[in-house]
């Protein structure tokens, strides 16, 4: 096996582009679990550890650039205030080792429908910046996944950053496991409230092929919000309205069974951490500015 | 003989520390920094790495075996297949019906078939899949209760039975009877109950390294947890006399009951002497789900009756056992299941069916608890339903009922001295409860989810549950279960030296401490070396069935008595007066307490050293009179009985069946805790084992194969599942066990999976009759 290593973007670029069998790793914490159960036998690796600018974010005209190989720990640490959910996700992410290594874009790169990053960068409207010596381009991460661990991304193309917008109002996501920590999602739901637009963006994660947003749900909720004024009264939301959301996200999942849980338990879980996850940041945001 | 090149782990010293004192385990450190040497580690210069192919078929008729290719790439030296084994064929702990090399037929997916020699470990798997095996695919005998019919296929054409006629996939069926099960009662309750298959999930997964000997024989350095019986069916399948297999322990990363069945000992050694090389064999961790036994899955039915007061009249069960493709220890498991599926209660009338079957699912042998596990599950999830059912207590209902001293086990067997079953029961009843959850704040650690943040509060229910159970200690009917144990005293450097030597395996549950700690007490002494453990010795017997400190802890002691008598001996020869004298820091002590005289200079240039047999107190059999009518499997089976009980405090998200264990408290006789920190970590440990079953831990088996062969999938407590513990140590003293000891690593493990259910059913109302409970069990979707 050949191992390449790269320090610049463009030479990371010129070495995927003349190898592009050349696996790229990152924090190594999905790709050395398959090389390790001989899941995969690449010919190469790209080692992307020497690009300074990776492991990089900054502010940007409303949004956080934050670099492919920013860890969850600093995503935690450094810009958990702007980007609420993601962090929070973050923080439900393997153990203290995982989250030091595991980065943004090796969750965007692996597609898996259990990433954790994913639900959040949805309902955030994250864009992804990828690139090849072709040239670059940006990909909304609502466009990004094509299928179970499948993704836009081109043979020869890396991802460089995600543009996620500094969030303009409350946001949660909660994820069901079967143990209380270092846990593979069994099913989880990423809720964004947008006020200034008056819109909310709910996503599933692990309860389909790819993470799934929620647009009957969603599109109930506004409605809701809009006729009962609730944008403006910041009124308290009747249960029954989020009962009712649950159950139109839940009705959005397109779960398995597996031997993670069953389908029929992700459905109902899933009705329920949106329920749950809507009463918080419905308290959060009727707690804001008053 | 050449040694590999890790320095062997346990010919280590223990600094300090005599019976009753809190003594640190020497590799505890070393563990923890990452250098200890585990048999993986082991290492010589020319070795090779030996590969096993596996069966991927449940159940298949193998035509043919076509090894051509494999032999022919390069830098291979040898594949092996069945027809290259010189002796048995055959191999197993009680019963040869394990094939070292798949014969011509497989039973389980993951059965060994053909083994591979080469100078890189790649090699060799590459090598092995170029292995042509021919299967005819059979349809796979995967349900046990089906098994049981008589109209199934065979998993074994001609299969061994135990003492039971017509058996077809039957393994053992062990009945007993005693009283008259026909009685009515006031109140009769009935349950049906799962469980499901435990793994013992050690981290070092299965390796050692095999050498190749001048005398033609072989060295083999192996992590096990009984080195005698590796060597007579290694032995035996070499065709070789005992003495040219020698063994020696390497490096143990955890065992539970994985570690008593042969694994790659026999194929190390075949390849080994084939090539003149030695080889190093180490399972991958999703070959160690294949490599080894499992705990048995269970289906049970089980009648209770009752009078209003709660007086046990009957009790009925029938307990059905997975064994999988090969016997392994199951037909043990299976008495104890039968031995003790009522519980620690009183109750003259029973009926008992205990079956253990062949099936075509991973073989299934020996992990903590030993059959009483499964079957603590059911008889406590009866006294909850019994107790619900009278309206008692389900404590009360317990202590009601509770055996003591002089109580008769459904065997018959008369339990001898303490039997607190129901002190423990009220100790942990007694034990303050943990503060309720706070209700105007949060912290997500302590909520079901923990950190994935699943629950503020919301649908969290707090339920209490009590179990008691409890397990022989030692090996049961009629087995002569001992231990040999060589003690030497001498003068190192003007030192006094107490140097020990058995073949007991320490797989990380401080033997080695234990044993210094009796030659400290015993002989007076402060330096004591722990030889390594070896062949080189009479066995020790296994470290398993909580025994070993009792058995391998009585021929240390009887070894130090005997080099004691020969100290005392050489004093009285020199006209020194010993009458009634003892050693003590480094002196003989009369027994008015005067210093008679240094043994170091008694001993001078001169050496004591003694080699001691500690057999326990022989058991009987259970009788299997099977024609005759009255009572049967009955008989005084089991040498000691340690019990346990737990009380947990689980906090429960009803909605999303989600827990969180507030708080674990626990209750155990241990009779006299030799090592009290170690006795602690023993309770600590079994009873998080017993929460992983009650909550995740199941390997899942569908048409024969191993769907979770990971640590990815297959679960086991992180410690946010793990709960503070507060841990009551009762010292009762067992006036038949050396110290007074009783085992101490089972009985935790065996009441802490029911009590966690007990505690999910008073917090959500469900019945949970399967163990692991899932999130959909409790939610009801
Ligand atoms: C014990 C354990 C627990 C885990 N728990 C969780 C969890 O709770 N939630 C969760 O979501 N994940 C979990 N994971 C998975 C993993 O940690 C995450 O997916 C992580 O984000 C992967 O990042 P990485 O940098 O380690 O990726 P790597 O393993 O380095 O790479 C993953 C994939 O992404 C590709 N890649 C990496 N960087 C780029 C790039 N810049 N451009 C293009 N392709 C790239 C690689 O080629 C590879 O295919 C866990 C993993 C382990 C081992």
């Amino acid at each position: 096996m050949d191992f390449l290593y790269a320090r610049s973007w463009d030479e990371a670029l010129a070495a995927k582009a003349e190898r592009p069998d050349a696996v790229p790793i990152s924090g190594g914490t999905d790709l050395m679990v398959d090389l390790n159960f001989d899941r995969r036998r690449p010919d190469a690796l790209l080692d992307l550890n020497g690009v300074e600018e990776f492991t990089r974010w900054e502010r940007v005209n409303g949004h956080v650039r934050i670099g492919a190989a920013v860890p969850f720990t600093r995503i935690i640490n450094e810009i958990g205030s702007l980007v609420p959910g993601l962090a929070i996700a973050s923080r439900t992410v393997g153990s203290p080792q995982i989250r030091n290594r595991g980065t943004l874009g090796g969750n965007l790169a692996t597609a898996s429908p259990a990433g954790d990053a994913l639900p959040p960068l949805m309902v955030a409207d994250a864009t992804v910046e990828v690139g090849s010596v072709r040239g670059e381009r940006t990909v909304p991460v609502r466009e990004f996944f094509t299928g179970p661990k499948r993704s836009v991304l081109e043979p020869d193309e890396l991802i460089r950053a995600v543009l996620v917008p500094v969030a303009d109002g409350p946001q949660q996501f909660a994820k069901v496991g079967t143990r209380n920590a270092m846990v593979i999602s069994v099913c989880s739901f990423a809720l964004a409230l947008h006020p200034a637009r008056r819109t909310v963006a709910g996503c599933i994660g692990s309860a389909g092929p790819t993470v799934l947003p929620t647009p009957d749900a969603e599109q109930y909720l506004e409605a809701e919000l809009a006729d009962r004024r609730l944008w403006d009264s910041r009124a308290e939301l009747d249960e029954a309205v989020a009962t009712r959301f649950g159950e139109l996200a839940g009705a959005h999942a397109r779960p398995i069974d597996d031997v993670r849980g069953t389908a029929d338990y992700r459905r109902h879980a899933v009705a329920v951490l949106a329920r749950r996850t809507l009463q918080w940041t419905w308290t959060e945001y009727r707690r804001a500015q008053r | 003989m050449s040694v590999p090149t890790t320095q062997r782990p346990t010919g280590t010293e223990t600094a300090t520390g005599r019976l009753g004192d809190i003594t640190l385990l020497p590799d505890g450190i070393p563990k923890v920094t990452g250098d200890f040497a585990y048999s993986s580690d082991l290492w010589m210069d020319d070795m090779l790495w030996g590969v096993t192919l596996r069966s991927p078929h449940p159940r298949a008729r193998v035509r043919s075996i076509d090894i051509g290719a494999a032999l022919a790439t390069a830098g291979v030296t040898a594949v092996l297949t069945h027809e290259d084994v010189p002796g048995s064929k055959y191999y197993g702990l009680e019963i040869a019906d394990q094939p070292v090399l798949a014969v011509d037929e497989v039973r389980y997916t993951g059965e060994p078939v053909a083994i591979v020699a080469a100078d890189h470990p790649e090699t060799a798997r590459r090598a092995a899949a170029k292995i042509v095996v021919d299967y005819e695919v059979l349809d796979p005998i995967t349900d046990s209760r089906a098994a049981m019919s008589p109209d199934s296929p065979l998993v074994h054409a001609t299969p061994t039975q135990d003492h039971y006629p017509g058996g077809g996939n039957i393994l053992r069926h062990v009945r007993i009877r005693r009283g008259d099960p026909t009685l009515t009662a006031d109140v009769v309750v009935t349950g049906e109950y799962d469980v499901g298959m435990q793994d013992q999930a050690f981290l070092g997964p299965e390796s050692g390294l095999a050498v190749p000997a001048e005398d033609g024989g072989v060295d083999l350095f192996i992590a096990t947890q009984w080195l005698h019986v590796d060597q007579r069916q290694v032995a035996e399948s070499l065709g070789l006399p005992e003495d040219k297999v020698r063994l020696s322990l390497a490096g143990v990363g955890g065992a539970f009951g994985a570690r008593e069945d042969v694994s790659m000992q026999i194929h190390a050694c075949l390849l080994a002497l084939r090539t003149n090389k030695p080889i190093k064999m180490v399972y991958s961790r999703e070959e160690s789900f294949y490599g080894h036994v499992h705990r048995h899955p269970a289906t049970m039915r089980y009648e209770h009756g009752a009078n209003r007061d709660g007086t046990l009249v009957y009790v009925k069960c029938e307990v059905v056992l997975d064994g999988g493709a090969y016997a392994s220890s199951s037909p043990a498991v299976v008495s104890n299941a039968a031995s003790f599926a009522v519980g620690p209660y009183n109750c003259d009338n029973v009926l008992i069916d205990g079956y253990i079957l062949y099936t075509n699912n991973p073989p299934c042998g020996a992990m903590r608890g030993f059959g009483a596990v499964q079957v603590c599950f059911g008889h406590e999830s009866q006294m909850d339903k019994l107790a619900a059912a009278l309206g008692i207590d389900p404590v009360e209902l317990r202590i009601h009922n509770a055996m003591a001293e002089g109580s008769l086990m459904p065997t018959g067997q008369v339990v001898e001295g303490a039997a607190p079953v129901a002190e423990l029961l009220r100790r942990v009843k007694d034990a303050p409860l943990p503060a309720a959850a706070p209700t105007d704040s949060y912290d997500l650690r302590a909520l079901p989810g923990g950190v994935s943040n699943t629950t503020h509060g919301e649908g969290v229910r707090r339920g209490v549950g009590y179990a008691v159970g409890f397990k022989n200690v030692g090996y049961s009917e009629g087995f002569d279960d001992f231990s040999t144990a060589r003690v030497r005293l001498e003068v190192v450097g003007g030192e006094l030296v107490a140097t020990v030597h058995t073949a007991a395996a320490e797989v990380g549950q401080g033997l080695i401490t234990v044993m210094a700690q009796i030659a400290r007490t015993e002989l007076g002494v402060e330096q004591v070396i722990n030889q390594p453990a070896d062949t080189s010795i009479g066995t020790a017997g296994s470290t398993s069935a909580s025994r070993q400190t009792y058995c391998t802890g009585g021929a240390v002691q009887a070894a130090c008595e005997a080099v004691r008598d020969g100290i005392l001996a050489m004093a009285s020869a020199r006209g020194l007066s010993v009458e009634g004298a003892a050693l003590r820091d480094g002196k003989i002590v009369a027994a008015d307490g005067a210093a008679v005289a240094s043994v170091a200079d008694l001993l001078g240039e001169e050496i004591v050293e003694e080699t001691r047999e500690f057999h326990h107190r022989p058991t009987e059999p259970l009788t299997r009179d099977l024609g005759a009518p009255g009572d049967i499997g009955q008989g005084a089976a089991h040498l000691q009985f340690a019990f346990a009980a737990h009380r947990v405090v689980a906090d429960v998200d009803v909605e999303l069946g989600l827990v969180r264990l507030v708080e674990v408290t626990t209750a155990q006789d241990v009779g006299k805790a030799l090592n009290p920190l170690s006795v602690v970590g023993q309770i600590q440990g079994g009873t998080t084992q017993g929460i992983g079953l009650a909550l995740m831990e199941e390997i899942q088996v569908k048409d024969g194969k191993i769907r979770n062969p990971s640590f990815t999938d297959y679960l086991i407590p992180t410690i946010l599942d793990t709960p503070p513990m507060q841990v009551q140590v009762l010292e009762l003293g067992d006036p038949h066990a050396p110290y007074g000891l009783r085992g101490v690593g089972e009985p935790p493990t065996i009441s802490s999976t029911p009590a966690v259910v007990s505690a999910l059913r008073a917090a959500t109302g469900r019945p949970l009759t399967r163990v692991p409970v899932r999130p959909e069990h409790i939610t009801g979707t």
